[in-house]
């Protein structure tokens, strides 16, 4: 599969890798080229200079061809107007985006963005270990 | 109205202290508490500390009943979802949302947001009003020919309105190729096409004649 992550910090480097590593098509995309020190030495990937809120570097990403987009930036409304480009300006079949906040991220959930919270997902991963 | 500004900067100050003199209830949201301070002395208790774009900030302030919300933050994301946030979670009839990349107008209008507003198009479209554009336009120039084909403005001004192409006292080694009225068919001039104002010209001329060209063409 194509697929186009935003973000490379901590977890956008480690999914890159990881979907690398399968075999998949991956390009990274951030606005600090400093941040592509997080991918591996390994990385086949491409790593590439541009704000994913920019149709144009959307573009040299190669979002007209992604089968999945991936928002993993550090701001919750970067990374939702990112994920809403990619799904109704370019059409792509999944977009997958962080939310922060756990109330945005149901709302953008029932609009149509696969929108996961870390902080529901942390805190209830927290607890059940407490209960456990 | 209810109308709740996102956005205690410059612009969403300004326009709170315009909409309460003309009567509305304003309300504003601003992140940086200092700035919430200076307003609240400024003009009267109006503005609430906390991020316009949280759905928790937007219940505590009652945007459910609000007839607008405008959102002026600086940032194009934080306005998108503040808008979304309000108009999709607490059903607010109108959104406006300050823009300022303007290729962001097409994405908020699809993405629901009501009206965009974008200083730097505001900007453009006055400069286009206000100060006339340069008659002559350089449209091609064929360096190795010696030759350019240029775009000529008939200004208000010009002479040339009225005139037929032969009494035009045009350089020899330029021609017309082509006038396009502002509300007519683009045609072929003949030596007795009538010159209109707003007339736009495209013509073929030689570097050194482009000075007597434009004279011609759009002279006083």
């Amino acid at each position: 599969m194509k697929i186009v992550i935003m973000g490379c910090g901590r977890v956008g480097a480690q999914l890159g890798g990881l979907l690398d590593a399968d075999g998949h098509d991956v390009t990274i995309l951030d606005v600090d080229a400093y941040s592509f020190r997080r991918l591996s030495s390994t990385f086949g990937g491409t790593a590439l200079l541009g704000n994913g809120v920019d149709e144009a570097a959307l573009k040299r990403a190669g979002i007209e061809e992604a089968d999945v987009f991936v928002a993993l930036t550090q701001g919750d409304n970067r990374n939702v107007m990112a994920a809403q480009i990619a799904k109704h300006i370019f059409n792509v079949p999944r977009v997958i985006c962080r939310i922060y906040d756990p109330l945005r991220q149901e709302l953008y959930d029932t609009l149509g963005i696969e929108a996961f919270s870390p902080t529901t997902i942390f805190a209830q991963l927290v607890k059940e270990k407490i209960e456990r | 109205m209810y109308i709740i500004v996102v956005g205690g900067g410059r612009v969403g100050y300004y326009l709170a202290r315009a909409l309460l003199d003309e009567g509305h209830e304003v309300l504003i949201l601003e992140k940086n508490a200092r700035f919430c301070e200076i307003i609240n002395e400024e003009i009267g208790s109006v503005c609430v500390h906390g991020d316009g774009c949280e759905a928790a900030t937007l219940t505590d302030v009652g945007t459910g009943r609000a007839d607008m919300l405008v959102a002026v933050t600086g940032d194009d994301e934080d306005n998108l979802v503040a808008c979304q946030v309000a108009k999709y979670k607490f059903n607010v009839p109108r959104t406006i949302a300050r823009i300022r990349n303007p290729q962001n107008e097409a994405i908020f209008k699809k993405l629901g947001v009501d009206v965009t507003v974008s200083t730097t198009n505001i900007i453009l479209e006055a400069i286009e009003k206000e100060v006339p554009t340069h008659p002559l336009t350089h449209l091609l120039t064929l360096s190795d020919k010696g030759l350019e084909i240029v775009e000529v403005r008939i200004p208000p001004t010009s002479t040339a309105i009225g005139k037929l192409v032969k009494e035009l006292s045009l350089p020899k080694g330029s021609r017309l190729a082509l006038i396009i009225p502002r509300d007519r068919k683009p045609r072929m001039p003949t030596p007795s096409t009538v010159l209109h104002e707003g007339d736009q010209i495209i013509a073929l001329t030689t570097p050194e004649l482009e000075g007597a060209l434009r004279a011609a063409l759009a002279g006083t």
